[in-house]
């Protein structure tokens, strides 16, 4: 039924497909890749894109193709690790705030808001500065600043669900609080959860070039999206094709997990029914 | 035969910023197994709270039984440790909600949730659970109760769902059970079902229902004893009967008139249907003395300053009114 549905909202498919298709591309890297994409080849330096190099080459002759293909791994593995941190640590916060509420609520809440108050990509730069630079760390830092999101979206339907009938129900079955929070509560947040994941992915991904792009994302010579597009920012005239390929590659991916979001905002949302 | 419920002098109030709501003010209650109690009154009387007293389940904050004594079968119900409260409740004393188009979880089937119910308490294997689930929705007479189990609440129909939600109360054989208006979502035909059926399970579990309504018809066809409640007190108490050929309390008779009887000799429309003059006081601010004093047509000088006691009007017939002390 929810394939069906998602079938039928056009855009939400194409997002969907994209995905996939980048999702295949990242598993499959190192095979779909044509050329080694940390091997140098100075002899052919900043070669446009021909059959031997899709891509065009950058200044130390390595393929774009492969760099990019492999990018896509980077990014994909950042940005889907860093938004399964934030949406364990943030619906796991967001229910026993919103279940227990009261001063629980209010100090979990208040730091949250502390956390929030920061733009979340200057506080991951901020966190990037203090442990370093490396993949997993730009992975702990992204996860950590997009907690408060989840948090607050399972917060606020946990607040009214713990109202519903079916909860007081289940109380007077003798219910612990534990089997509340799992069975009553989270199963019916998965609608708006569903949708921050998919929009969170793309936030990330954003991120993660952002920050590989001001130099504290994945250390070159990593062939993440935000490193090449890093090393390129001086030949954009020279060699275009450095620029406009993980440009696109960037581009196809967000676009396609905010696609994909949107959709399902549609799809889940019952007063759009 | 001994009383499987006790509830006494129950003092449960809300403490918000507008002052204290004394919901339930010195209530109570006895009960003996396979006896139906009907519990009347309008709204905000008291008697939902006084229910969700009984099994612990006030929001504190802002809500706090205040004192008062519940024994379940003369155990103390408000010294239990939270655990121990947590085993009673559905096991020993279940409830019935008002609403069951919202009291099943829309996210599982209704198999899944009676499951639950029964697992929580029951140390037995699935497949025995299963067949105990089956049994009951086969006595709770809903067709086809095997495939009804893969069902979601949504599949279901009003009248379906309330006895899914009786069966899910029933499934432990509780001693007593708490019935907060089951019936008052339903349509009148369906609502004759759903009560018939009550019976037939108290009858069959030798349960005690407290049967919580503001329909005076469905007491009178199936409870055996009746309270009336006003601003968190009983007010009147008498086997059913009694109070409803002998009304003493003027609240009470005041209800009773407002029940519209259909007569044919009556032109409809020419005269305008009992009202009991005047609104339900707010609960932060009760009159003093008696507190129907300024509705009451058979006032005293007494109601305005002093609170009237229980008064022993007839066999096991008690109002709470200085017209008889």
């Amino acid at each position: 039924m929810f394939m069906r549905k998602i079938y039928k909202n056009k855009l939400g498919l194409a997002g969907f497909i994209v995905i996939l298709a980048f999702a295949m591309l990242a598993l499959a890297a190192p095979w779909v890749s044509t050329h080694d994409p940390l091997k140098a080849d100075v002899m052919n330096w900043k070669a446009p894109p021909s059959m031997d190099h899709f891509f065009g080459t950058d200044e130390y002759g390595r393929d774009i193709f492969s760099r990019v293909i492999h990018g896509t791994r980077i990014s994909m593995y950042i940005s889907f690790l860093s938004v399964l941190i934030a949406t364990f640590f943030g619906v796991s916060i967001g229910a026993i705030s919103g279940f227990y509420g009261g001063w629980i609520d209010n100090i979990i809440m208040r730091f949250m808001d502390a956390v929030m108050s920061f733009p979340a990509i200057l506080l991951a730069i901020g966190i990037m500065a203090v442990m370093g630079g490396s993949i997993y760390n730009v992975t702990i830092a992204l996860g950590f600043v997009y907690i408060p999101r989840f948090a607050r979206i399972i917060r606020g339907s946990a607040l009214s669900l713990r109202q519903k009938e079916f909860v007081e129900a289940s109380l007077a079955l003798g219910s612990s609080d534990f089997t509340i929070i799992f069975r009553h509560i989270l199963p019916n947040c998965m609608a708006p959860l569903i949708v921050q994941i998919t929009l969170s992915l793309a936030y990330a991904i954003l991120a993660e070039t952002g920050l590989s792009f001001l130099g504290l994302g994945a250390p070159p010579p990593a062939p993440s999206w935000g490193n090449i597009l890093s090393d390129a920012r001086n030949l954009m005239l020279d060699a275009p094709w450095m620029t406009v390929f993980p440009g696109i590659a960037i581009t196809m991916c967000v676009l396609g997990f905010n696609l994909l979001g949107d959709a399902l905002r549609d799809i889940l949302d019952p007063r759009l029914k | 035969m001994d009383n499987i419920l006790d509830i006494q002098d129950l003092h449960t109030f809300f403490y918000t910023p507008e002052g204290t709501a004394k919901a339930v003010n010195g209530v109570s209650l006895s009960l003996k197994p396979g006896e139906i109690l009907g519990l009347v009154g309008e709204s905000g009387c008291g008697k939902s709270v006084t229910n969700l007293s009984v099994l612990r389940l006030i929001s504190d904050p802002p809500g706090k039984i205040v004192s008062g004594k519940i024994s379940l079968d003369g155990q103390d119900l408000l010294q239990l440790p939270k655990r121990d409260m947590r085993k009673i409740r559905g096991d020993r004393i279940s409830m019935i909600f008002q609403e069951p188009m919202i009291s099943l979880n829309p996210a599982y089937t209704i198999g899944n949730q009676l499951m639950e119910a029964l697992l929580t308490h029951r140390k037995i294997s699935r497949a025995e659970a299963v067949n105990r689930v089956v049994e009951m929705l086969q006595m709770v007479e809903i067709p086809s109760a095997e495939k009804r189990l893969k069902d979601y609440p949504h599949h279901l129909s009003g009248g379906m769902r309330q006895r899914v939600m009786i069966a899910e109360a029933m499934l432990l054989r509780p001693q007593v059970l708490l019935a907060d208006e089951p019936t008052t979502a339903l349509d009148v035909t369906i609502q004759a079902q759903v009560l018939e059926l009550m019976y037939k399970l108290t009858e069959e579990f030798d349960t005690a229902i407290i049967l919580v309504t503001h329909n005076l018809g469905i007491v009178a066809e199936s409870a055996q004893r009746v309270a009336v409640m006003y601003t968190g007190r009983v007010i009147e108490e008498a086997p059913v009967k009694d109070l409803f050929e002998s009304p003493r309390h003027p609240y009470t008779n005041g209800l009773l008139r407002s029940v519209p009887v259909p007569d044919q000799n009556r032109p409809a429309g020419r005269e305008p249907l009992y009202e009991i003059e005047g609104i339900v006081p707010n609960l932060f601010d009760l009159p003093s003395g008696c507190s129907f004093h300024p509705r009451c047509s058979r006032i005293k000088d007494i109601c305005r300053h002093e609170q009237p006691p229980e008064v022993e009007v007839g066999t096991n017939h008690m109002a709470r009114c200085w017209l008889y002390a």
